[in-house]
């Protein structure tokens, strides 16, 4: 208890007296600053995206990983997957600018974009959602699938009625923390986003910015509010996942 | 309808799992698979249900061929011994499974779902959880389920094999209950002789991917194609270098002319059932099967002289060669008819 207060509490406590340490009249005109606001939206509504993006995706990869598994592609790609995780995530933004930037060997020049950001937080995330799923996916009962198969399921409705329900919970848990994440990305996104105000600055880079100018009580005030975001929305995902796995449960 | 299985032979990789098998199963019979663990009878099963496909042979169901058929359109009910529920669905909406991925009209999946609900006696039971069942109750919501899409031919894979005894015996009669009434051609497959014994009309008895024998319980008890047949179904043992069933056996006080004596070594008294283990002159274990009242007429104890011999009419076989080391050495009886 006392390290998860020291760890934790005590940082937290630490942000919420400088946030308010102007009175809440100061956090909220800290808060609604044109440049806070729009990085924060921006911040938000790209985790969002990320997180449906990489529930798609990364049950994807999962079920290739793990019910094609002798194939090229599980064998070859499997061990990469907690690439993005390995790489200081500052190193991700110079691999994604090489890749995606000015001079794109794709011919796909999105760096200094929106899409960029998207795409920064979907490469430093997919390693939550995959890893979430795919051992749930190795654990599944194939059993169920084949009943739902002897009982006239097609292969679609079967993974619709059948599989899907069972890995609910590890998508949802595998999103839940894939935003949390993405909300607080920094590294790569200082990078290959350009860092453009109002544009493609995310909230992490403006709270950098405003330590950097010495401006703590704007930058504790805009962390208050991303660790609020996060809080909540951990929150819900794991009610939501709850509501899947009590079904289960006596 | 009917179901048969034409030469099939599988193999896994490079294990052979299945050589040749043909049987028949008539429409509305009930078919025990009968053998020790590993010997392919899942594997029939599978194949019969469309779950895998066999390297070489045919399956028809009712006179239609369905090899290449995937298994939903087969038109079959499959048990799995984990009664593979699907666990985040009530027990009501496990057995509207069928008939709702079949899109029937809502008040019939209602109706027929709560007949079959009652039908397997789970009524009390509908919005349960898989989880919240017992094994036994879990089982019968997976045969409802199988049952609720009306198929043609309904497959057991061990179904009461994770069951402990008492409720394997009860849903064993029930079984047998529940086939009178739906008479739907169906196939168990069980390694529990008894079970095989107690529910089939026939038995076919597989080892080591062949069959050995098809038959009624009666034909393979009393006129075993093998030494293996006769040794798996029914309790065997040894007198004067030939098989016997030990309760065909009889113990006497006296010698009597072809008596063979012995010592009783021990005595198991199991109920109405009792052994005697007896150790005969020529070094030969074996063991005889009384009923209780016999035993008492007998009044012997352990330490005691006593002769035995072949009741009068009962049969005996041959002993196989013991250094066969598949031991396939067929005896002397030919498969009744």
């Amino acid at each position: 208890m006392t390290y998860l207060s020291l760890l934790v509490l005590l940082p937290m406590v630490a942000v919420f007296s400088k946030a308010f340490s102007g009175g809440p009249s100061a956090f909220w005109r800290e808060v609604s600053q044109v440049q806070v606001r729009a990085a924060l939206e921006l911040t938000v509504v790209s985790s969002l995206i990320v997180v449906v993006v990489n529930a798609l995706a990364g049950t994807a990869v999962a079920w290739l990983l793990v019910r094609d598994h002798r194939s090229v592609f599980a064998r070859v790609i499997g061990p990469f997957v907690d690439l993005p995780f390995a790489l200081p995530t500052v190193i991700a933004g110079i691999v994604l600018v090489s890749l995606y930037g000015p001079n794109s060997p794709l011919h796909a020049d999105i760096a200094y974009t929106r899409t960029a950001v998207v795409v920064a937080m979907a490469f430093v995330t997919l390693p939550f959602a995959v890893r979430s799923v795919q051992p749930v996916l190795a654990a599944l009962d194939q059993e169920s699938e084949e009943a739902a198969a002897s009982l006239g399921a097609s292969p679609w409705a079967t993974f619709r009625r059948v599989t899907l329900p069972s890995l609910a919970p590890a998508i949802i848990t595998g999103a839940g923390l894939g935003f949390a994440r993405a909300l607080g990305e920094y590294g790569s996104l200082t990078i290959i986003s350009g860092n453009l105000p109002l544009k493609t600055q995310v909230a992490s880079v403006v709270i950098f910015g405003f330590v950097e100018n010495d401006d703590l009580p704007a930058a504790a005030a805009t962390s208050l509010v991303l660790f609020a975001l996060a809080l909540v929305a951990l929150l819900i995902f794991s009610t939501i996942r709850r509501r899947f796995i009590t079904a289960e449960l006596p | 309808m009917s179901i048969t299985v034409q030469s099939i032979s599988k193999s896994f990789g490079t294990a052979p799992a299945l050589h040749d098998v043909t049987f028949e199963v008539p429409a509305g019979s009930l078919m025990a698979l009968l053998g020790p663990s590993g010997g392919g009878k899942s594997t029939i099963l599978r194949i019969i249900a469309g779950l895998e496909e066999p390297d070489s042979g045919t399956i028809a169901i009712d006179g239609e061929e369905v090899t290449h058929l995937p298994a939903r359109t087969r038109g079959i009910g499959f048990c799995f011994q984990h009664y593979a529920p699907f666990r985040h669905m009530t027990v009501w909406e496990n057995v509207a499974f069928g008939l709702k991925v079949r899109h029937r009209p809502k008040a019939e999946i209602a109706e027929r779902v709560s007949e079959l609900l009652e039908l397997v006696r789970l009524d009390g039971f509908s919005r349960r959880y898989p989880a919240q069942l017992s094994g036994g109750q879990r089982q019968r919501m997976a045969l409802a389920r199988a049952l609720a899409v009306q198929p043609r031919v309904l497959l057991l894979d061990e179904p009461f094999g994770a069951l402990d005894a008492q409720v394997r015996k009860e849903l064993r009669t029930w079984l047998r209950e529940l086939h009178e009434r739906v008479q739907v051609t169906t196939v168990l497959v069980t390694h529990d002789q008894e079970e095989a014994m107690e529910v089939a009309d026939r038995i076919a008895v597989v080892r080591d991917g062949r069959l050995e024998q098809v038959g009624t319980p009666a034909e393979c008890y009393d006129h075993p194609a093998s030494e293996f047949v006769l040794t798996f179904l029914g309790p065997a043992t040894r007198l004067d270098g030939s098989w016997v069933r030990p309760h065909d056996l009889v113990v006497t006080r006296e010698a009597l002319p072809g008596s063979h004596r012995g010592r009783i070594e021990r005595i198991v008294r199991l109920g109405f059932e009792v052994r005697l283990e007896v150790l005969l002159e020529d070094g030969t274990d074996t063991w005889v099967q009384l009923a209780r009242r016999s035993y008492d007429a007998l009044g012997a104890e352990v330490g005691d002289e006593v002769h035995v011999h072949v009741g009068v009419g009962r049969r005996t076989w041959p002993v196989g060669e013991e250094t066969d080391p598949q031991g396939q050495s067929l005896v002397g009886v030919p498969p009744a008819p």
